[in-house]
């Protein structure tokens, strides 16, 4: 493991640099929201962020993605044929992305890359991607990272974790894909390793410290799950639910996606796009069954999946880092802390009758 | 790395209008580019996408058995926006076709069996595909005593009808096809619902039975309960389930029942399994 | 405020304990600043979590739809001109309701409170007319005039034009308001003005459909977007579908609209929406004298026909 000081002067001409390399992608202020984008010429991350709006999944996974192109046209030979896309897989680095969200990747990852089908566009998007992460000194309320397995400066889905120390950025290597980083942008000013690391254990404790909000999960697992399916809290949970898709699109960790077609004269594509466990429409057959018609039907999938049916799936944690974008976006206030909660220590009643 | 989401480009051999009301038509399709048969090697039980360019893909259940080599068949409902363009379609058009999807009936474990099959309406496709599979001489005796308890609600709506009546003439195999009702004065069969039917003429459960059903929730609703009654435990009672599919590699999230995806860890369960999992499909 | 809240329970209360109604759907305390939770209350044990402050911004009258229930509903000025709007509509029975009204003093925009502070806030308290916003080392005392929804501080109906009993006494409307200025603002554009204007607004819209979903209005079994035979809009980001969702919408809202604000109010990327409903509220105002939700004996204009329409199309 290095530590590399990057002074704040030499921030931006090796960003600068590196673009010879990297297509760089970073937290942008647009019309009083953060969101992340990909930094033209000249153009730097804003670094002093609490967080993005939205989570930057869509980097990754683009809301809307063509998967294929098509013809319709009869005098072409290759016509009703689907076609792979021409996508630019070309070397990507995502400035200052936060480590919660980071961490959401390695979640999601287990759905887009099982042993016996891999998403060849997840996955590309994914690989050719490096993770250049900014530790996290200012935890909002709504922040719980600590108790979902992650942590302000969580380095797991990390290729490098950046760590603001006012004049200058500590650099920590995490893979072989941040030291390349690093050698792009033209950063070598070594440190004294054992004293800066001593420093960021001391900011990462203070910015540990600073997280108040936790969920106790230490029970879901042992819970049988038709138990949680059918215990009595649901309907009062999702009662002021609107069914609208802001938690699920909002969520680093929130996958599905619907594909259609799309038609323009004689050509077509092949797009996916996200999709949300909240619409009716999700799992409507075609017969008019529907085996989630209901309100509650649904926030009842969405917190059980995320909260039960994934960790069993996985034998892992729960499917969900902290970042408490879907809390701070809801609303009509639903919580998930607060769902966790009543999952968590949800005990059968027994009656004796 | 290999796009799962890529068909193969297959086209319409042959198209066979099934049922008394057209609702139902077989389609028989060939692969267009050499080789592409062989990496579609499938079980009885799978089922695939059926893509067509500009609609979009449907998942339907494969109706042609692993034997029979150089097509491969669907028999499809008209519903909805893809099964209806499909139902448009004629010999000669070209589509896509994705799969083999899903697992399949429990193959490593039904054979040494006696194997009862129960199929109502137009969700005879897989089970077809398994006794033809069954039937080949190079199958046959791998498995015990075959029954197959077929309804449909009128003669003209039973899929296969010439398969069913050559089945009927073998003596490896016994048929129980029955209607709802019918005024056909020359009905040979049974008339009565498949949960009567299945009670009247299935063999008692046993560890060595296993019965597979496929067919419309209200069927299967009141065929389980004869089950019980005949004695057949849960672990041998396998189901195949339906459910708004989109990817069909368990990846984009819908079908899921508990942490099962229908698409991937199915369709098909043991009722056993099914038991386990929440109450929602 | 707490007033009102005090009064709610105590309406709530006798109610439920008397066997009137079958539940009370009000608000309990968010679990962060700035939020209320719409919430069921069905005995009189939990009466005690029902709140009332300027954090009740969610109209109400979406929750009562379809029920079969006998309802207790807490009902500020919009939400009962949206149960107006329902009995008119066959959404929901009078006699399945009882209405306790809460003439209401505008619910603040929790946007605007949080975009004047650099820190995240930790507490929103209020008193009377000042709103106390608290967070780590600041305390800031705003006018609540200042920083009320933007369809709040434009509001004339903030008192409820149906009710069973009130919360509190009525409160004085608010006169002399100017509730189109920035309809006229947007009207007054050239064309590629306006749709460049439209286009901005518009691109940060992730299609999650939560100001539909907040409005009682949008109640469509299946929603024209939804639709697949025929499909009337793609499904993806592009901005003509995300245009084409947006304008419908508010045409389908066109003389049933309350400006309640829901919709604004529940867009995650605080997009302004009510730029599309306003323009036909003004319309609908101008060209036929028309408020919604005013009365349940009359119908909205654009499904009544009247000999004297001064329009010549029927003729």
């Amino acid at each position: 493991m290095k530590v590399i000081k990057i002074n704040k002067e030499n921030w931006a001409g090796g960003l600068e640099k590196s673009k010879g390399s990297y297509r760089l992608f970073g937290p942008v202020k647009n019309n009083e929201l953060h969101e992340f984008k990909q930094l033209d010429k000249e153009e730097l991350p804003d670094c002093d962020y609490f967080n993005t709006r939205l989570s930057p999944k869509s980097i990754i996974y683009p809301q809307s993605e063509t998967m294929f192109e098509f013809s319709l046209d009869e005098n072409r030979e290759d016509h009703h044929i689907l076609k792979e896309i021409d996508t630019d897989y070309s070397p990507r680095a995502i400035i200052g992305i936060r480590p919660c969200d980071a961490a959401a990747f390695l979640l999601v990852k287990r759905n887009f890359s099982t042993p016996e089908y891999k998403d060849s566009y997840w996955l590309n998007a994914y690989e050719t991607t490096t993770f250049i992460g900014l530790a996290c000194g200012n935890p909002h309320d709504t922040c719980f990272c600590t108790t979902t397995g992650c942590g302000p400066f969580n380095e797991e889905g990390l290729d490098l974790l950046l760590v603001d120390a006012g004049d200058c950025y500590f650099a920590k290597t995490i893979t072989s894909k941040g030291e390349n980083f690093l050698r792009a942008a033209g950063w070598d000013a070594g440190t004294d390793v054992e004293t800066v690391c001593e420093q960021i254990k001391t900011m990462k404790q203070e910015a540990e410290a600073k997280i108040t909000s936790f969920v106790a999960t230490d029970k879901l697992k042992d819970k049988k799950t038709t138990d949680l399916f059918d215990a009595p809290f649901w309907e009062e949970t999702a009662f002021a639910c609107i069914n609208c898709g802001a938690c699920t699109y909002a969520c680093p960790t929130c996958w599905c996606f619907d594909i259609q077609d799309e038609v323009s004269g004689y050509s077509g594509i092949r797009i996916r796009n996200w999709d949300s466990c909240m619409y009716p429409l999700f799992t409507l057959h075609g017969s008019g069954h529907n085996p989630r018609s209901t309100n509650m039907q649904r926030v009842r999938q969405r917190f059980m999946h995320k909260l039960k049916y994934y960790p069993d799936r996985y034998g892992e944690g729960i499917l969900c880092v902290g970042c408490g974008r879907c809390i701070r976006l809801c609303s009509v206030n639903i919580d998930i802390r607060r769902v966790c909660d009543l999952m968590n220590s949800y005990e059968v009643q027994v009656t004796s009758d | 790395m290999q796009n799962p989401y890529l068909p193969y480009p297959v086209r319409i051999d042959e198209i066979t209008t099934e049922t008394e009301d057209k609702n139902l038509k077989t389609f028989r399709l060939v692969f267009i580019n050499p080789g592409d048969e062989e990496k579609f090697s499938y079980k009885s039980g799978q089922f695939a996408e059926l893509s067509l360019a500009g609609k979009g893909e449907i998942p339907i259940g494969i109706a042609s058995s692993p034997t029979e080599k150089g097509y491969v068949t669907f028999t499809v409902n008209k519903v909805g926006l893809v099964t209806s363009c499909l139902h448009s379609m004629k010999a000669g058009d070209i589509m896509g076709l994705r799969g083999p999807l899903g697992n399949s009936y429990p193959w490593d474990i039904l054979e040494g069996k006696n194997i009862v099959i129960i199929g109502g309406g137009f969700a005879f496709t897989t089970l077809r595909s398994s006794i033809v599979y069954m039937l080949d001489p190079a199958h046959r005796s791998k498995f015990k005593d075959i029954h197959v308890i077929y309804g449909a609600r009128s003669p003209g709506m039973l899929l296969y009808r010439d398969e069913l009546s050559a089945w009927e003439a073998r003596d490896d195999i016994n048929m129980h096809i029955t209607v709802d009702g019918t005024e056909d004065p020359n009905w040979k069969y049974n008339v009565g619902f498949v949960p009567t039917i299945t009670e009247q003429k299935a063999p008692p459960g046993n560890a060595d039975t296993y019965a597979i059903i496929c067919g419309p929730p209200i069927m299967i609703k009141f065929t389980q309960p004869v089950l019980d009654k005949l004695g057949y435990c849960h672990d041998n009672i396998i189901m195949s389930l339906e459910m708004r599919m989109k990817c069909g590699i368990g990846i984009c999230g819908r079908c899921n029942i508990g942490k099962e995806f229908v698409c991937k860890d199915g369709p098909v369960f043991t009722l056993a399994r099914l038991n386990e999992m929440p109450k929602e499909y | 405020m707490s007033e009102r809240g005090a009064k709610i329970r105590e309406i709530s209360e006798r109610l439920l304990k008397e066997g009137k109604i079958d539940m009370v759907i009000g608000f309990r305390k968010g679990t962060l600043p700035m939020m209320n939770e719409p919430c069921l209350v069905k005995s009189p044990e939990d009466v005690k979590n029902l709140v009332w402050d300027s954090n009740c911004g969610i109209n109400l009258a979406k929750y009562l739809i379809g029920r079969k229930e006998k309802i207790g509903v807490v009902a500020k000025g919009c939400d009962s001109r949206n149960i107006v709007t329902h009995l008119i509509e066959n959404k929901i029975k009078r006699d399945q309701l009882f209405i306790i009204g809460v003439p209401c003093e505008g619910m603040i925009d929790r946007r605007k409170i949080a975009s004047m502070f650099e820190k995240e806030i930790k507490e929103v308290a209020e008193e009377k007319n000042k709103i106390i916003v608290r967070g780590s080392g600041f305390e800031k005392i705003l006018e609540k005039s200042e920083v009320l929804q933007k369809n709040c501080a434009i509001c004339i109906h903030r008192n409820p034009v149906i009710y069973d009993e009130l919360a509190a006494d009525i409160v004085k409307e608010q006169k002399n308001v100017d509730r189109y200025k920035d309809v006229r603002q947007i009207e007054s554009m050239p064309p590629e003005e306006k749709r460049d204007y439209f286009n901005d607004l518009l691109s940060p819209c992730i299609r999650c459909y939560a100001c539909r979903n907040a409005c009682p209005l949008c109640y469509c079994p299946t929603c024209f977007v939804d639709e697949s035979r025929p499909q009337w809009v793609g499904k993806g980001i592009d901005l003509t579908d995300i245009k084409t969702f947006h304008f419908l919408r508010a045409y389908h809202c066109a003389g049933r609209c309350t400006d309640c604000g829901a919709c604004e109010r529940a867009c995650p990327l605080g997009i302004d929406v009510r730029a599309f409903t306003m323009k036909l509220e003004k319309d609908c105002f101008e060209l036929y004298g028309w408020e919604a939700g005013m009365s349940k004996d009359e119908r909205p204009p654009l499904d009544t026909y009247r000999p004297d329409d001064p329009n010549d199309f029927f003729k």
